[in-house]
């Protein structure tokens, strides 16, 4: 109990190294198993090498010296074996040290490919929530931290421990007393260790901690660079910065202030306990007690050197340690967040329909979909056809579930009409596009998509059955193609400028430099917002969906540009259900039903010519211009 | 290199004391073992007690004063070190900071982090390395050396060949891994890109269900990075047996012909087990000398990079004797020609000749890539032009203080950003002394007011980073807010209202009539009804001006006008008369 209040950050550091070296055991078992037994075979060899001077006087020189005889032919001999044990060594040595370069850069690898994978499973509400250069330093600075661990720690560790217990037998065989006195010493450093890595160990926690804030806040100011610039905000900027790159400082220093210190503490208890063993040792010696000869002493001063030297070698790789178990604490908990949860059981499958007229499943890529519904009870299977009818019925929704922001919702779109939402901005009209393919939940009520409720089914498929066009465009490095075959991966060329035709995209692509073939980098910022929205429709056009969401996504292209996107976009709307959210009424005039919200709550609906009539908001919003402008 | 090692500043003196105390370190460490024999050779061999007490004692005292110096070296060491990366980081953004707008455009904000992260981290630790090593290794090099040739010159040319062998071989690895390292690097920046762009554009990847294509588009990038590493790591992996081939290669020949010299006597068993003391030490430094050149060069990559942001040279600095007032909101364009590539030929604007008188209101519309944007950013000295002048209030921008400038010509720019912090501490951007009701006025006449209001903080509430919890038109107008606390003599409004509905893009252009009738307006706009009660609308078209005239004459007379004007109309819009 007392020990748990003791040291937490040292038992959490332990637990989270061990998960490390569990990472990397589960997919390197028999390479590391190869490791340690090359290790312990290089520990031989080199304990073999550095005792081998000891036998030389004992078993040649003085002898050779004494009674005059030549023994160098044994002693060629002797070195032959010496040799070949050495050159044993040298092997084991190499391959210990490269297979382990395959472990440590393949378990790094294996981290970031789950670390990613992980990534990409967790909800959208996760990114609303955390900084994107928080979760870029994860990637970039705590990764980092493990590399020296584990190619160069870890081997270092069992090197260490595997000679340490060989000279600790070697003493103990010895002169039990004298390896007290060692042991001792070992006792001494390890406190040294444990406490001074628990000191440093907490600053690098809080290290990794201020260089993450570091990183969002580098990342948040570069963004927004050039309003700094227009508001002539560079001092404050500056300043601001001094305080949190301070903060880090500070915790970088008192870290590695603690993990330097070890070094030359330990190194110099090794030497004290060197002093100690002489002198009891000599007292021990001269006097005849316990057993103890002068060679044995000199013998043992250096198998005490060997007993410690491993401790202060150990304690060197502490701080790559501590560091990494800070790091590692990050990657762990990006990792362990849990990722969005899908428990949808319908299923999106190519149908096609039988004689009978029912719809059945099919293997191949027809150009129909249904909807598989298993219903365990019956233990049925029923396939409902893909049309792209959705249901609002009473929903609640809040981003915090204490703070309602979309209130008793319910809207009705058969298969392929248009529904259009307008609206003050704020009033929530993306929210409710994103209820529909689940970037959130919903707090209360329910949705349906084709009579189903969509909590049933499964979260791809449903967002594979919904086009989008987001507000902000993002664009990902790689040519213009690879950009529009984002909507479907087996897209051919034809396809995909079929696609950009329908955009109007097709007109500005050809005139880039490599036409198709022309590389985006950093989100597009080659383009214009314009050229990248219609990009973006082109994207949306390629993958086909029975419904469609469009939001504002036509803000930035201008007018002239716009009714070329609008023939298109109305060529793609046709036999879709689309929900669109625009400020220019003009684009929402001819829909099926234009919802007009007002802070959360959609306050009228019908057509165009029904809202006109009622004199209502819409009327309002649709005339409020001339008020203020007479023509 | 010198330019990042000029960023120690006031830890030079850390620096220096650090290296002083580890050559202190160093000696005492070297005095040890010769104490060492001094307690077998004159204590234990001779059955001396007294003698092996004193030199105990005086063993106690090194090792006592060793650890002083050594722990005070390591902590010097970490403050040094600490305080330089500290340092560099701020001259970094400092150095940001006075970039000018196409500065800014050479660099993504990704490849910034990395090098204010990762690569100052490297340095930092390459640094702190060095300067605990640097002494240390050159110092045991030398004296073990030192005492290997006074107990034996003979035996001494072993280690020559042991070193030539480490040096070659050692020297030969750094320089193939070397090359193979800098393009680790590059497959580094690749690979953080790669999650940059997933982590922003996650919405995208979730909608179009390609959370699987991206895992296997990661998996790619890290393979390459894992491929390249093994590759320079392998080849690093030859450094540890080098290393134990040359020291078994002394001990062996040390052995065999010590024995020698020995039974020739030439040599005392004492100087045997000596010079087997002084080999591992010196073989030793000479590995941890090739670790801190591994160190060093593999940070060179980093500072290389780092070194890159400190050099690069604002573009657009202040004249000597810099104007501090802007007389009035008259603007004038004479002849402009203005590329973003100097000397690329492709002209982003061309022959632009323009006057505007205080007070107008004047409305830009045009295509996309139309140059409506590149004409304002000249105004307040965003970009310089390359040909013909820009004059605000009569005078050049370039002969302003920019800072004048810019506080007098505020741009509402297209790609705005706001803060995380609260709305006011936003607002309070435009201007830092602002009183809360002025800011409120502000937002009133933004129309940002009444959305503020229905927020559970109001004034104080907490705007995320980038305004995430606002949305697009919320955003724009808290811009606008913000741009008109700074009470400017010209307003440029940068498409900034494209997300605001049009009744409120409405009553924000009656409000600028209203509040600041003496401020010159520049709206660019996609909406002819933004523009269209301007006093003059200019048309341009591919970077030239097609048209400069009022709203009545354009629809007269000019064609572009017109086709805009009509494309708007169709579909019975929303903006002029009802059909």
């Amino acid at each position: 109990m007392n020990e748990k209040k003791q040291s937490p950050a040292v038992r959490s550091s332990a637990t989270l190294l061990k998960r490390v070296i569990k990472t990397m055991l589960h997919y390197y078992k028999f390479s590391f198993l190869l490791v340690i037994v090359c290790i312990i075979i290089t520990a031989i060899a080199t304990v073999v090498g550095s005792t081998f001077s000891q036998k030389l006087v004992d078993n040649y020189i003085t002898p050779m010296l004494r009674d005059g005889t030549d023994l160098f032919g044994e002693l060629a001999r002797d070195i032959f074996r010496l040799v070949c044990i050495m050159a044993l060594g040298v092997i084991t040595a190499f391959s210990y040290t490269r297979i382990m370069v395959n472990v440590s850069q393949g378990t790094m690898r294996n981290l970031r490919n789950e670390l990613f994978r992980r990534m990409e499973a967790l909800p959208i509400k996760y990114f609303d929530t955390h900084a994107h250069g928080d979760i870029m330093s994860v990637y970039t600075n705590d990764i980092d931290t493990l590399r020296q661990l584990l190619s160069q720690s870890i081997p270092q560790i069992i090197n260490s421990l595997f000679s340490m217990t060989a000279t600790l037998i070697t003493m103990i065989i010895l002169n039990p007393a004298l390896t007290v006195i060692s042991l001792l010493t070992a006792v001494a450093m390890l406190l040294v260790t444990k406490n001074f890595s628990r000191l440093s160990g907490k600053y690098y926690i809080r290290q990794q901690r201020d260089l993450g804030a570091v990183d969002g806040f580098i990342e948040e100011m570069m963004d927004g660079q050039k309003v700094v610039k227009v508001f002539c905000h560079e001092q404050k900027a500056i300043d601001d910065f001094h305080k949190i790159n301070e903060q880090l400082r500070h915790s970088t220093d008192k870290a590695n202030g603690y993990a330097n210190l070890l070094m030359p503490i330990n190194a110099n208890i090794g030497w004290l306990s060197y002093v100690v063993v002489a002198i009891v040792g000599a007292a021990l010696g001269i006097n005849g007690l316990a057993g103890v000869t002068l060679g044995t002493v000199i013998t043992f001063l250096g198998l005490n050197k060997a007993f410690t030297n491993p401790i202060t070698q150990v304690s060197q790789q502490v701080n790559f340690v501590v560091n990494a178990a800070a790091g590692a604490q990050r990657v762990f908990d990006l990792m362990d967040t849990t990722p969005e949860a899908d428990e949808g059981y319908v299923e999106l499958v190519n149908a096609k329909i039988d004689k009978d007229g029912n719809i059945t499943e099919s293997k191949e890529r027809t150009n129909l979909w249904a909807w598989k519904h298993p219903h365990k009870a019956e233990g049925t299977v029923t396939y409902t056809k893909l049309e792209g009818g959705v249901v609002f019925d009473d929903v609640d929704f809040g981003y915090d579930e204490n703070k309602i922001v979309l209130h008793n919702i319910s809207l009705w779109a058969k298969p392929g009409q248009k529904i259009a939402f307008v609206g003050a901005t704020g009033a929530g009209k993306t929210t409710i596009t994103n209820l529909i393919n689940r970037f959130y939940d919903i707090a209360d009520g329910k949705i349906r998509y084709d009579g189903i409720n969509i909590n049933k089914i499964k979260k791809p498929d449903l967002r594979r059955s919904l086009g989008m066009v987001l507000q902000d465009t993002h664009l990902f490095t790689g040519t213009v193609m690879d950009n529009i075959r984002y909507g479907k991966l087996d897209a051919t060329d034809e396809e995909c400028i079929k696609a950009a035709k329908l955009a109007n995209a097709d007109g500005f692509i050809r005139r880039l430099p490599d036409g198709y073939d022309t590389m985006l980098t950093g989100d597009g910022a080659n383009l214009s917002q314009g050229q990248r929205q219609l990009l973006a429709i082109a994207r949306a056009a390629v993958a086909d969906p029975p419904a469609l969401i469009l939001d504002e996504a036509t803000s930035s292209i201008d007018t002239r540009t716009e009714k070329l996107v609008q023939d298109g976009m109305d060529a793609l709307m046709k036999g879709r259900t689309t929900f669109v959210i625009a400020h220019r009424l003009s684009t929402v005039q001819n829909s099926d039903c234009i919802m007009v919200m007002e802070q959360g709550r959609i306050i009228e609906r019908g057509t165009h010519d029904d809202l006109i009539a009622k004199k209502g908001k819409y009327y309002q919003l649709y005339t409020g211009n001339f008020a203020e402008n007479p023509a | 290199m010198r330019n990042v090692l000029h960023q120690l500043k006031q830890y030079k003196k850390n620096t220096f004391l650090c290296i002083g105390l580890t050559t202190l370190e160093v000696i005492m460490e070297i005095l040890l073992p010769f104490v060492t024999s001094l307690i077998i050779d004159q204590g234990l061999e001779a059955q001396n007690m007294p003698a092996v007490y004193r030199y105990g004692i005086l063993m106690i005292v090194c090792a006592a004063l060793g650890l002083v110096f050594g722990a005070l070296g390591g902590r010097y060491a970490a403050s040094a070190s600490a305080g330089l990366s500290a340092n560099l980081r701020e001259a970094i953004y400092r150095n940001i900071q006075t970039f000018s707008f196409s500065n800014i455009d050479k660099f993504s904000v990704p490849s910034l982090v990395t090098r204010m992260t990762t690569d100052i981290t490297n340095v930092q630790f390459a640094f702190m390395m060095v300067i605990r090593v640097a002494v240390r290794a050159p110092l045991n090099l030398i004296f073990s050396f030192a005492m290997c040739m006074i107990i034996s010159p003979h035996l001494s040319s072993m280690f020559l060949i042991a070193v030539a062998f480490l040096v070659i071989v050692i020297g030969t690895i750094m320089v193939v891994t070397l090359k193979i390292f800098n393009q680790v690097f590059r497959r580094y920046d690749d690979l953080n890109a790669s999650v940059q762009e997933n982590v922003s554009a996650i919405r995208v990847v979730k909608a179009f269900v390609r959370e699987e294509h991206e895992n296997v588009k990661f998996s790619k990038a890290s393979k390459m990075l894992y491929d390249l590493s093994v590759k320079a790591e392998g080849l690093l992996a030859f450094n540890n047996p080098a290393m134990m081939v040359a020291v078994y290669f002394c001990i062996i020949s040390v052995s065999w012909f010590g024995a020698k010299f020995i039974v020739g006597g030439s040599m005392s068993t004492g100087d045997l087990t000596s010079l087997f003391s002084y080999i591992m030490s010196l073989l030793m430094s000479l590995m941890m000398l090739s670790m801190v050149v591994v160190m060093i060069s593999m940070s060179l990559a980093s500072v290389r990079r780092i070194s890159e942001i400190l050099n690069e040279k604002p573009d657009i600095t202040d004249p000597e004797q810099p104007i501090m007032a802007v007389p009035d909101g008259r603007i004038d364009f004479n002849h402009v020609n203005f590329s973003y590539k100097h000397g690329s030929g492709k002209n982003a604007l061309a022959d632009i000749d323009l006057h505007i008188k205080s007070g107008e209101t004047i409305g830009v519309i045009g295509g996309t890539g139309s140059g409506k944007s590149s004409l304002v950013n000249l105004i307040c000295r965003l970009y310089d032009v390359d040909d013909g002048s820009v004059c605000v209030g009569g005078n050049d921008v370039r002969s302003y203080d920019t800072e004048v400038l810019r506080n007098q010509v505020s741009v509402v720019l297209q790609k705005n950003t706001l803060f995380s912090g609260t709305i006011l501490e936003n607002l309070r951007w435009g201007n830092p002394d602002a009183t809360d009701e002025e800011c409120i006025k502000a937002c009133k006449a933004a129309c940002a007011d009444e959305f503020i209001d229905r927020m559970p903080d109001g004034y104080n509430t907490r705007i995320e980073r980038g305004g995430a919890n606002v949305s697009g038109g919320q955003k724009q107008r808290l811009c606008i807010a913000r741009a008109l606390l700074k009470k400017p003599k010209v307003l440029i409004l940068d498409d900034s209202t494209s997300a605001v509905d049009t009744a409120t893009d409405a009553s924000i252009r009656a409000a600028f009539a209203r509040e600041i009738p003496g401020t010159t307006k520049i709206i660019i706009a996609q909406r002819v009804s933004s523009v269209q009660s301007a006093d003059r609308i200019l048309v341009l078209d591919n970077g030239r001006i097609n048209a400069f005239d009022t709203h009545e004459n354009l629809l007269k007379t000019n064609e572009i006008y017109q086709d805009i004007y009509t494309s708007q109309l169709q579909g019975g819009g929303d903006f002029d008369q009802p059909a």
